[in-house]
């Protein structure tokens, strides 16, 4: 076996492929499927101050290769994550990052300030990024100062691992990566989901209960390599790459752009032991092409 | 009925979980718009267990356009062929090339999934009620609940007669009453106009199109009757991870894929 460690920050994987947040519930959705532990690491469900209900329903449309998504950061918020989710998952052999929303700056920061002390999770994925919610979220990913205020004030508050997850809907996502890194952020995560919009002409009306949605799938991969390739030739932090991936070759794709992870989103819903796959998939690459440590494909393009 | 949440919860954690390959022993063609699959694992594996009202969520090899598994409720399970049928709509790609697959192709299955109907305590005179492809669940419940001395009955609704699905195989486990909208067979009108509403039912099961199942619920609240319905909300994962096949419920928004499909009426909102 090839070496597959990576390290994002102080942070550890035993392998590059993650999930991502909202596609793999709290791990536990997934465990009759897969070996959790086998894991670099699960990205857990987007996660509040307070809890959220979501959007209405409809909240998804199947469109070519992809789909659209308009959840709405639906969770319990984060005490009842500490004190009922925690516990069943803290003892995985995997590393375990919690995906921080919130429609305030203050909201951030204190989740972020309650994460903190937990164990066995080291790293946090800040959401800047969703497009699914009216206030906060994407708001804050789409201009520099946001960005870069939202990781300035949880930089403060949070001492592990901090990843800031961008929006590809932006003219110029390097210059919002470069905004972040300068405010401390451990690692960049792109891309989240691009806004779309899907409409019923039978019934002539969207498909979506908020009429606009996030895309996701394989449909917005060769924009999401692009975007990482870009990022990761601009940036001195490890950049995570997610948009569509479904097999190793696809992983592969993101790390020879210049990812140093992966995570793989919408295809668990397709087939909920992909990542397995895509883990022996990425091994038997490197066994093909003499390759001793991943680390070396890494932004070689 | 907060004890049904705590039984929900309990088939979730007891029922494992698989990704299996099967392969299709038969296909019929149902009319215009519906099919028949019969399928049996590809290993010969005895099936998993699964109990009437759960679901699978069918992967679509081979379609130009779609992408996601197709949720399908389990028709019947022939435990003497290890076989287990999908009755299925023809809705759009995905299931026009679910009903296109010939004998002996292979489909992947995630299963079983969701909570199905609950049935442990069901006693007395039950009526299982389905609006068109909506029956494809009552099959399997029928037969479980004859199987524990159930009387069971049916009340079935259609456009007309020519839309009426296997009402012969429901025949073998009760009576079958019918109401089609044309009145070419059975009562005219809606399932709520049949005959069978001036009788008293112990329980209620149904499955079928959203305003069909609102007007059942409406009935067995009219009545003081127990009743569960069986939700079909638009679904990605099927496995609680996605969170868009939320209903709105008395516990907030909930997923139809774990915390059903079925339902107690008085968990839903339907008041009206």
């Amino acid at each position: 076996m090839a070496r597959l460690n990576v390290e994002i920050g102080s942070l550890k994987l035993k392998n590059p492929v993650l999930t991502a947040s909202g596609t793999f519930g709290y791990g536990t959705e997934f465990a009759d499927f897969i070996d959790l532990n086998r894991l670099g690491g699960f990205i857990v469900k987007g996660t509040t101050l307070n809890p959220r209900e979501g959007n209405d329903y409809p909240r998804m449309a199947e469109t070519p290769s992809g789909m659209l998504n308009a959840v709405g950061l639906q969770n319990k918020g984060v005490d009842y994550f500490i004190e009922h989710i925690y516990p069943t998952i803290k003892d995985v052999d995997s590393q375990i990052i919690v995906n921080v929303s919130g429609a305030s700056i203050d909201d951030y920061v204190e989740v972020a300030r309650r994460l903190a002390p937990l164990d066995h999770i080291n790293a946090i994925e800040v959401n800047i990024s969703c497009p699914n919610v009216k206030q906060g979220g994407m708001a804050f990913g789409t201009t520099c100062d946001g960005a870069a205020s939202i990781t300035k004030a949880v930089r403060e508050a949070y001492p592990k691992t901090l990843i800031v997850k961008l929006s590809p809907n932006v003219t110029d996502i390097v210059s919002i990566a470069k905004a972040v890194e300068a405010e401390g952020a451990d690692s960049v995560s792109l891309i989240n989901t691009l806004l779309g919009m899907a409409i019923d002409v039978e019934r002539q009306r969207p498909y979506l209960s908020t009429v606009t949605g996030g895309l996701s799938g394989p449909a917005v991969r060769p924009v999401a390599v692009r975007m990482v390739w870009q990022v990761a030739k601009a940036v001195k932090i490890p950049v995570i790459g997610l948009g569509g991936i479904a097999s190793g070759r696809d992983a592969l794709e993101f790390i020879m752009a210049g990812a140093t992870a992966v995570q793989v989103g919408t295809y668990n819903f397709v087939d909920p032991a992909v990542t397995m796959k895509i883990i022996d998939e990425i091994d038997d690459y490197c066994r093909r092409h003499g390759v001793d440590d991943i680390n070396e494909l890494r932004g070689i393009i | 009925m907060s004890n049904f949440a705590t039984e929900t919860a309990y088939y979730i954690n007891l029922m494992k979980k698989f990704i299996l390959n099967f392969v299709v022993k038969h296909n019929e063609k149902l009319g215009d718009r519906f099919g028949l699959l019969k399928l049996t694992p590809a290993d010969n594996s005895p099936l998993p267990p699964a109990v009437a009202g759960q679901f699978v969520q069918v992967g679509v090899d081979g379609s130009k356009n779609t992408f996601l598994r197709r949720p399908i409720s389990i028709n019947f399970i022939d435990h003497d062929t290890n076989e287990i049928w999908l009755l299925i709509r023809n809705a759009g790609e995905g299931t026009d090339h679910l009903l296109s697959l010939k004998p002996g192709e292979a489909v992947n299955m995630v299963m079983p999934l969701g909570n199905g109907f609950p049935t442990d305590d069901a006693t007395g005179r039950v009526l299982l009620a389905g609006g068109g492809v909506g029956i494809a669940p009552l099959l399997y419940l029928g037969k479980v609940l004859k199987d524990k001395g159930v009387d069971v009955n049916y009340l079935i609704g259609a456009r007309s007669e020519r839309e009426l699905l296997m009402t012969d195989l429901l025949e073998k486990y009760g009576p079958v009453n019918i109401s089609t909208d044309d009145g070419s067979k059975g009562d005219p009108g809606l399932v709520t106009e049949n005959h069978v509403w001036g009788e008293k039912w112990d329980r209620i099961y149904c499955c079928g199109p959203a305003p069909m199942m609102k007007g059942v619920a409406r009935k067995a609240r009219q009545n003081s009757t127990e009743c569960y319905v069986s939700l079909e909300n638009m679904m990605a994962c099927g496995v609680g991870a996605c969170l868009c096949c939320v209903e709105k419920t008395v516990k907030g928004n909930v997923c139809v894929c774990t915390e059903g499909p079925v339902f107690e009426i008085n968990q839903l909102t339907w008041q009206d």
